[in-house]
């Protein structure tokens, strides 16, 4: 009896570990398709195949898009808008979470509830799009940063942390002298460290992927971002923003067919996100948890 | 009488303001943030009127004329906003259908997954799609689905089949798109699962194990059962976002050809309103659509507080 068991369990302990072993293949092969394609020879790379590998290598894909100006600007946009919009988004999530955190302050649970509204009731498209055009921020860089400054969930999460820590901590700042702003400064964000790497992460990670705002609010080359870049390169497949900007003399050199150009251009927008995810893992979870127990 | 009015009402008057005082530097930081609510979030909802008006540059949102619910009469009479709607109702559904259990399953499997090196690796996989915006995954699946030249479609050869234009034939994009939600989506889906598993007393197991339980019996009347009251909570929470569509995933896999299947209420909306300009028609599909959602929002909170009443606590 007891054997029979043993061996049923075995059996299924067998099946688990193809079927997860399938999952992951079914996970990770998707990336690494576009990634051999990108760096396979002109024959191969339109190919019909698995591109499960490539015995000749090379990288003319990529020393195409390197040439590509619009490229650098995108990716430099990007950066800067995920560096500005994280550090706009984390200073007023905390800003405001702080004193929402407060049992005694006035009016308490109208504040909160104006606030937790939006996030079940919005204008809708078009009426953002005429706030935005009369605000005059279409076409400007600040139409990245501001419609979004404070994500609700992420500033609630917030919230419910500064809540949860002991009040005694405060009060003898408090009873020192020391204002609330300094209260915040010093003595709650020093022991909020966690929290505010993990809503720091989603922020991040939500201006690294946006393209819907640079796509309506923006029409200049000068703002496009990279995944708005790359949806017109990969999706739309348009020539120009595909093309380098070198000489037909130069573009000779390479012989590249746009499978290579449009893969090779989408391994260069998730290698960055690629990279940092296993690292950064954990805190993506905690925020999950803390939000799902306490929001 | 005024007199007495005034008695009673004059101290908590002056409570409230002495209490604002009071904290007029916590109310400064605040004042912050609820300009910002104030502009960016009731701004638009401002403009919520110009669906019960003949919107007109020229005039401005607070000019133009009214004209009732002309725009909502013509969303009803018209044929794209059924289809539309329609649309959006289904996939929806579909992917609750699909995408709900998966996550569970997933984390019951992983669970009783041996190996803490392998468990790890899968789990840590298995969240990576969530991470990667619709723009790059639907280039990536525009590659690998391509009738022409896919690694799908490689297979299907392999084995006899015809290729199969999975985003272009009306009678496979659903399908499509509801299977790439759930493998974008199941992974993580599965950590609330995988966080209430782990949290479960170690001793019921062990009691069972002496009892003569095997895994498959633990798993089904212990673990099953632990995780039965945020499966509930979960399954009414998404359902209630039934009419919520996916824009990402469908504006950056749709084309004409599937329209007629695979348009939804927001990608009609960017398209007639952004693009063709009917602003107030749009705005007036865009309110139905956001009143039925909130509707929706308050039934499941309503449902999921008075289950956890009795379901948890």
């Amino acid at each position: 009896m007891i054997n029979e068991r043993s061996v049923g369990e075995k059996i299924f302990n067998i099946a688990n570990i193809i079927f997860m072993t399938f999952l992951v293949f079914l996970t990770v092969y998707p990336f690494w398709n576009v990634f051999i394609t990108s760096i396979s020879p002109v024959g191969e790379a339109n190919a019909y195949s698995l591109h499960l590998y490539t015995l000749n290598p090379t990288f003319e894909g990529y020393q195409k898009i390197a040439r590509n100006a619009y490229l650098l600007v995108a990716y430099r946009n990007t950066i800067l808008r995920t560096v500005v919009g994280t550090a706009v988004n984390v200073f007023l999530s905390c800003l405001v979470a702080y004193p929402l955190s407060k049992k005694y302050l006035p009016l308490r649970n109208l504040w909160t509830g104006l606030i937790v509204f939006t996030m079940f009731f919005s204008g809708g498209l078009i009426p953002s799009y005429l706030l935005m055009e009369s605000l005059g921020l279409i076409g400007s860089f600040w139409a990245l940063i501001l419609p979004g400054a404070i994500g609700t969930y992420n500033m609630i999460i917030v919230r419910n942390y500064f809540q949860s820590l002991p009040a005694d901590i405060e009060e003898s700042a408090r009873i020192d002298g020391a204002s609330e702003m300094r209260v915040l400064l010093q003595i709650v964000l020093p022991i909020s460290v966690s929290i505010i790497a993990t809503i720091s992460l989603w922020y991040a990670v939500g201006h690294w992927n946006a393209w819907f705002d640079a796509m309506i609010y923006t029409s200049s080359d000068n703002l496009m971002v990279l995944q708005l870049l790359l949806r017109k390169m990969v999706i739309e497949g348009s020539a120009q923003y595909m093309e380098s900007s070198g000489s037909i003399a130069e573009n000779a050199e390479f012989t590249v067919t746009p499978d290579t150009i449009k893969t090779s251009a989408i391994i260069v927008a998730t290698v960055p996100i690629m990279c940092v995810y296993p690292f950064v893992q954990k805190y993506f979870m905690k925020g999950i948890m803390v939000g799902s127990l306490k929001g | 009488m005024d007199q007495k009015k005034a008695a009673v009402h004059k101290p908590q008057k002056a409570t409230l303001g002495r209490m604002i005082w009071k904290h007029r530097a916590l109310m400064l930081m605040l004042l912050v943030g609820l300009v910002y609510y104030i502009i960016f979030h009731y701004g638009p909802m401002y403009g919520i009127q110009i669906a019960f008006k003949d919107y007109k540059f020229r005039k401005g949102i607070w000019g133009s004329s009214w004209v009732g619910f002309h725009w909502f009469i013509r969303m009803f009479s018209g044929q794209n906003f059924a289809v539309v709607f329609r649309n959006t109702v289904l996939i929806s559904l579909y992917k609750l259908i699909a995408g709900f259990p998966a996550p569970i399953i997933f984390a019951l499997l992983l669970n009783d997954l041996g190996g803490k090196w392998f468990k790890k690796t899968v789990q840590t996989v298995s969240y990576l799609p969530h991470f990667l915006s619709w723009v790059i995954l639907g280039g990536i699946f525009l590659q690998i689905l391509s009738p022409s030249t896919g690694a799908v479609n490689y297979v299907i050869k392999l084995f006899g089949g015809e290729p199969i234009y999975f985003l272009g034939d009306p009678r496979w994009f659903r399908s499509t798109m509801v299977i790439l939600s759930v493998w974008k989506g199941f992974g993580w889906g599965s950590i609330i699962y995988l966080a209430t598993i782990s949290g479960i007393d170690p001793g019921l197991y062990e009691a069972a194990t002496i009892d003569g339980a095997n895994r498959f019996q633990q798993a089904l009347h212990i673990t099953l059962p632990s995780i039965t009251p945020i499966i509930s909570i979960m399954f009414i929470m998404n359902s209630g976002s039934i009419i919520n569509d996916d824009f990402d995933q469908i504006f950056n896999l749709y084309n004409e050809n599937v329209y007629r299947v695979g348009d939804v209420i927001s990608t009609y909306v960017y398209r007639q309103g952004l693009i063709e300009m009917k602003y107030s028609y749009t705005t007036a599909v865009g309110v139905f659509k956001n009143v039925i959602s909130f509707a929706i929002i308050l039934l499941t909170n309503f449902i999921t507080s008075k289950f956890s009443e009795y379901g948890i606590w």
